[in-house]
């Protein structure tokens, strides 16, 4: 039984305890769906948190960034070629500190998923972005992405744009600004896609969310030539949160209600805010430069290989 | 010294042996892969037969259509490198099976014992037309290229080089994308790669991005799209997303031409798409006029 029938279950028993008028009754199924999202709840497997990710009621960036951020304004266009409604930016603060803050936008409906582009970036959403980057370093304000995407939209338009051009260009001009750059992962972390905003000085996760280098489905498809053995490979992926953890590879697991985001979505943005918020702390204390060079050495080290010393063989010294 | 070692030297003996060649007949009898299995052979653009004993004197172009073959890694760096001028560097490098996928442990000894090859990259110190430089070299025999932890290390570690001896760097690049197996591993290299490339251009110096058939995902999504300058071979596949997946995305066929060398050059993203046979020259020249950088 996967996350979402568990959860279809909740919602009957909520819908039952409604239609109750008795308070006794009401009380003890109330115990029975707390102890029920207890048990069955908490301990996930990596394709649960892969649907919770994609759940439709999850919350979006720009739910996001309205709780976190006081006096949002969002900024349009890439000023080369047109606006990318899947990636959104602006200026706000928080904390009374001015961020300059850039979001993958998923949309709640069909409709907005359409204008949304289901969050999947052409070339200009990532040149906006970019454009707000140079922006806030100009103005020496720390830059807060909200990464949500199953990853860059791979179509006609984007390849004759130049998305993989793109992409490069954030990772490069990325690495080398010199203000404090927060990423929080909060849906899909989808490929190069969400790592032309993730290149960050730390990088947290919502307890749910997966980052990966492509879909579990696509991953069963080229190693499997099976893409219903989807729920395998996200196991084998390590995707989840937890596992990102451990190889180092993000840095803070922001946590969620029982049951994922949408439960409570206050709670979510609380903690997220938080962790934002701590996050900065540390990082205002730094300088320029050592933003800049500690990020460029967070990303260098990682990698998993081993490798014989030649110089140390006498005989095999190259 | 053990197994693992003695293995790493006898491919690494393999390789300067391909490098130090002194007659052709010598060279041809190191071809192993897609060579030696005619002499004769259809090229698969025009379907003429050409003679695969002339094709290293053609720099592996078809005589008849011009179609630019698939090249070794080694091939490359010899036709592109003067004679006995290629030091290799980077040696000794582990792929390690980070996800415990089924059978990739396998997967890459079977491509090492058939390419004499540690990783997909190699990388080293050479000469062209007596211009020093770091040139390095994407194979798209070995797991078509793909890059994972040890490539995207090794293509770091290219730049860093090229920091540490104030040299230009020339890459190649073939490459299928970031490497499945090695999951999230292989998408961090694509940060990695580029922050080398960041840490070189700061320094002053030049980074010659040579595009190749074929060059797509995440390579193209890092260090191949951020050259100084960008050339690139008739007629590659070059594109951030496989043409198979645009076609699915979009539902239909894609046109003629989409995302080869020539259509890149009119969007804009490439400098000069250079003839093979021209390759060798024209790098000379960019590496004369940039001296000093």
């Amino acid at each position: 039984m996967n996350i979402l029938e568990k959860e279809r279950k909740v919602l009957e028993l909520e819908k039952k305890i409604d239609e109750l008028d008795n308070e006794v009754l009401i009380n003890s199924l109330k115990e029975e769906m707390e102890k029920y999202k207890q048990n069955t709840m908490t301990n996930l497997n990596a394709w649960d948190r892969v649907l919770l990710a994609r759940h439709q009621k999850r919350p979006t960036s720009s739910d996001f960034i309205n709780y976190i951020f006081d006096d949002f304004i969002e900024f349009h266009g890439d000023r080369l070629y047109g606006d990318d409604a899947s990636i959104i930016g602006g200026i706000g603060t928080i904390n009374s500190q001015v961020v300059t803050v850039i979001a993958q936008q998923k949309g709640k409906n069909l409709d907005e998923n359409l204008e949304r582009n289901f969050a999947m970036p052409h070339p200009e959403g990532y040149r906006k972005s970019l454009r707000l980057m140079k922006q806030a370093e100009k103005f020496n304000r720390p830059i807060i992405t909200f990464i949500d995407t199953p990853g860059a939209y791979p179509g006609l338009g984007a390849e004759e744009r130049g998305q993989g051009e793109a992409i490069a260009r954030n990772l490069l001009e990325m690495s080398g600004l010199t203000v404090p750059i927060i990423a929080v992962i909060i849906g899909e972390g989808g490929s190069g896609g969400a790592l032309a905003l993730g290149v960050a000085n730390k990088v947290c996760m919502l307890e749910n969310a997966i980052y990966s280098i492509l879909s579990p489905e696509g991953y069963a498809t080229i190693l499997w030539k099976d893409a219903t053995l989807a729920s395998k490979a996200a196991e084998v992926m390590k995707l989840t949160s937890y596992d990102l953890e451990e190889y180092g590879i993000i840095d803070k697991i922001i946590k969620e209600p029982i049951g994922g985001a949408h439960f409570n979505n206050v709670a979510t943005f609380k903690n997220t805010k938080k962790v934002i918020l701590e996050e900065l702390y540390e990082l205002n204390k730094l300088t320029n430069i050592e933003l800049r060079d500690t990020r460029i050495k967070k990303y260098r080290d990682i990698g998993f290989f081993q490798r014989f010393n030649y110089d140390n063989l006498g005989g095999l010294k190259r | 010294m053990n197994n693992l070692m003695k293995a790493f030297e006898s491919r690494r003996v393999e390789r300067e042996k391909t490098t130090l060649r002194n007659s052709k007949s010598n060279y041809r009898k190191n071809l192993n892969i897609d060579v030696p299995k005619g002499l004769y052979e259809k090229c698969p653009k025009c379907s003429e037969t050409v003679n695969m004993k002339e094709m290293y004197d053609d720099a592996f172009i078809c005589k008849h259509c011009g179609d630019h073959f698939k090249m070794r890694a080694i091939d490359r760096i010899n036709i592109t490198v003067d004679q006995g001028s290629f030091i290799e560097k980077g040696l000794g490098y582990i792929t390690l099976n980070p996800l415990f996928n089924d059978g990739y442990d396998e997967k890459i000894k079977k491509y090492q014992e058939k390419t004499n090859l540690d990783e997909a990259y190699i990388y080293g110190y050479g000469r062209i037309n007596g211009n020093p430089c770091v040139i390095g070299v994407m194979d798209s025999y070995f797991l078509m290229g793909s890059m994972g932890s040890v490539v995207g290390e090794k293509v770091t570690r290219s730049f860093e080089y090229a920091i540490y001896k104030k040299l230009p760097i020339i890459i190649f690049t073939a490459s299928g994308g970031a490497r499945m197996q090695e999951g999230i591993f292989s998408l961090m290299q694509m940060a990695k790669t580029s922050a080398g490339v960041l840490q070189h251009s700061d320094q002053g110096l030049l980074y010659i991005s040579v595009l190749t058939h074929p060059t797509t995902g995440g390579v193209t999504a890092s260090f191949a799209s951020l050259g100084d300058i960008t050339l690139a071979e008739p007629g590659a596949l070059i594109g951030f997303a496989g043409p198979r997946v645009i076609e699915q995305t979009i539902n239909q066929k894609l046109p003629e031409g989409f995302q080869r060398s020539e259509f890149l050059l009119a969007k804009g993203f490439v400098d000069k798409i250079v003839k093979r046979s021209d390759l060798k020259e024209t790098l000379a020249k960019l590496l004369k006029f940039h001296r000093g950088y």
